[in-house]
């Protein structure tokens, strides 16, 4: 018999505690097919966030570090400065990497530190149980803005793609979702070129995934897939923001 | 050959010599020399220097740097000092060795940049969240400045403790000769535990503070404890000064004890046996020094009081006694005398 699909070597057996339909499952299965391919899992120290995936140091193989919630970039940029030629990457979710780590992520940007972040943009925070995040669109209800987020006392949503490809430190930044296969399969492209760029450029790269919370937003996970197409993709639209070395995929 | 250096560059040097891999520091009076040092020579010794978006930054980069198994270091002043301190608890709580300069400022909030010793509570008694120690360093001396950063560093690879070196303004800035050639012995220790990328390493190594399980993190926490509980007995460290005879024995650290010292040779001149106790590591505090017979002890700091609550502790049912200056003022070695006097000439001595 012939094995045609199966879970990558860089990610454990233990079971996921991530909720059905959650993107974090298929972000670390994206991650992990990467490591696989690259044949890097030897050779990479990943810095995991506060937020749902804190355990991910239970499921991905290689070397993990657990950061304070936000510091991922800074603890990153410590592995990388003693260890340039590992591969160092952070995962982190909106409210890790656009609230309280928001200086934090621009200035590892800023730096061009040769790292790569993955960025779980579910306009949530999942794991304190759905209240308002940085990347929360307006007029959104949560645990927090029981009316709907009001721009105008609430603040307006970041854009982390838009807002770090006007600088100058990135090498590549891009945004991906996670609802269709197709997006799914362009997703996957987007991560396996941003450890490329830091493998032969030692650059920074950076990919944000647009990923589904059904839990938080009181949802099937058929129906919070449907809304990353239909509410997410309009404000947060996908691409690659910046690409300054044009590495070719697959190389 | 001796050589005349700022306390902050001593220090500085002596952190090169010890093999410190990077450093990651945010610019604050009165210890910024340590990171211009660092930035000048670091870089030609095979290191890193990183100047951070913050002292939370700094801290965390230490993290990382610590966790993937290298010597790091930051430092700061006072206020940085309490942005530090969630990286530092999350150190503590990896059991990651490092080490934390604070050249102590006056404060609270942004306070003044003249010397203080009013980050003791913090430095000591945790400052940051969670049962955690720091090894607390004194140094009283631009040479004990550099041999307290080696040791610093020895210490807390071999005890997996985070280590504090709690200097001030005055020492931080002030030149003395001081021999580089010298210094303590390097002591180096294997780090199975980092997270360098697995190698050759059948179970990946993991980095971590967080045990959702009550009972597991107990059980962690009780551990450490017990490693606390040996670096008590085994490394309390401190220096006397004619105490044999002694019937009053001032007590101070750093700075403070360079001037209860001319002090204590003051009273001594005028026949009054005065004495003198300089913790040279505040955690473990030596509690040992103060078990014997004496009529008071003098506590002297440059604070409202905060080691004298560990004096007292120690001293058992003795009598302590407190003198201190704040907000960035000396302590005056007149006013020592003065109260040395005080004490002698109640009477019951
Ligand atoms: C300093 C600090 N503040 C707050 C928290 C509580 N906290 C834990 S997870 C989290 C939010 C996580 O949300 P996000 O980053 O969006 O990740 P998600 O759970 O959605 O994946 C917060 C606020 C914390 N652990 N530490
Ligand atoms: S709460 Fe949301 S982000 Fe967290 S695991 Fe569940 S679905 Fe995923």
């Amino acid at each position: 018999m012939k094995v045609i699909y199966e879970k990558p070597k860089s990610i454990s057996d233990k079971t996921f505690h991530y909720c059905p339909g959650c993107g974090h499952g298929i972000a670390h299965r994206l991650v992990g097919e990467v490591m696989d391919e690259l044949g890097i899992e030897d050779k990479t120290v990943a810095v995991v966030p506060v937020g749902c995936a804190v355990m991910a140091y239970d499921y991905f193989e290689c070397d993990v570090m657990e950061a304070a919630h936000g510091r991922a970039p800074a603890v990153a940029t410590g592995v990388k400065r003693c260890l340039p030629d590992k591969v160092v990457f952070s995962y982190q979710g909106d409210g890790d990497l656009a609230a309280i780590g928001t200086a934090e992520t621009i200035h590892a940007a800023a730096r061009g530190e040769g790292i790569t972040v993955i960025f779980i943009n579910n306009t949530i925070y999942g794991m304190t149980g759905g209240q308002m995040a940085p990347t929360t669109l307006p007029g959104q209800v949560t645990q927090t803005s029981p009316f709907g987020r009001d721009p105008y006392t609430q603040g307006w949503p970041l854009k982390m793609c838009e807002m770090l490809s006007t600088m100058t430190g990135p090498a590549y930044i891009e945004r991906c979702a996670t609802d269709t296969p197709a997006h799914i399969r362009a997703a996957k492209k987007a991560v396996k070129k941003a450890f490329t760029y830091q493998i032969e450029r030692g650059a920074y790269s950076f990919v944000e995934l647009l990923c589904a919370c059904p839990t938080n937003w009181g949802m099937t996970p058929g129906e919070a897939r449907d809304r990353v197409g239909s509410e997410m993709i309009p404000y947060y639209p996908l691409g690659i923001f910046r690409d300054i070395c044009d590495i070719k995929e697959g190389k | 050959m001796k050589k005349l250096m700022k306390g902050n560059e001593a220090l500085a040097a002596a952190a090169i010599y010890s093999g410190v891999k990077c450093f990651f520091g945010y610019p604050i009076t009165p210890q910024t020399e340590i990171a211009a040092y660092m930035a000048k020579h670091l870089p030609k010794a095979g290191g890193v220097f990183l100047q951070a978006e913050s002292e939370i930054s700094a801290i965390n980069m230490v993290y990382g740097a610590a966790g993937a198994g290298f010597r790091a270091m930051t430092s700061s002043s006072s206020p940085g000092i309490s942005l530090k301190q969630e990286g530092i608890s999350y150190i503590a709580g990896a059991d990651l060795p490092c080490v934390i300069v604070n050249v102590m400022r006056a404060g609270p909030g942004l306070g003044g940049i003249q010397a203080s010793q009013s980050d003791y509570f913090q430095a000591v008694k945790g400052g940051g969240h969670g049962d955690y120690r720091l090894l607390v360093f004194a140094p009283a001396s631009v040479q004990e400045m550099a041999d307290m950063t080696v040791t610093a560093f020895n210490l807390s690879d071999k005890w997996r403790i985070p280590a504090m070196i709690l200097s001030d303004g005055v020492t931080g800035q002030m030149m003395e000769l001081v021999d580089m050639d010298d210094l303590p012995e390097i002591c180096r220790y294997d780090k199975p535990w980092a997270a360098n990328g697995k190698g050759g390493r059948k179970k990946h190594n993991i980095i971590n503070t967080l045990y959702l399980e009550p009972e597991e993190l107990e059980a962690v926490d009780m551990e450490r404890e017990k490693k606390y509980e040996r670096a008590k007995a085994e490394l309390q460290d401190w220096e006397e000064y004619m105490t044999d005879d002694a019937e009053i024995i001032v007590t101070a650290y750093g700075i403070s004890a360079r001037i209860a010292r001319a002090a204590v040779n003051a009273a001594r001149s005028e026949g009054i046996r005065a004495g003198l106790i300089r913790p040279k590591m505040l955690w473990p505090f030596p509690e040992d020094a103060y078990k014997r017979d004496v009529k008071a002890y003098l506590c002297v700091e440059m604070s409202r009081g905060q080691m004298v609550e560990d004096v007292r502790l120690a001293a058992g049912g003795a009598r302590v006694e407190f003198y201190g200056r704040c907000g960035g003022m000396l302590v005056d070695e007149t006013e020592i005398l003065n109260r040395i006097k005080e004490i002698h000439d109640e009477g019951n001595i």
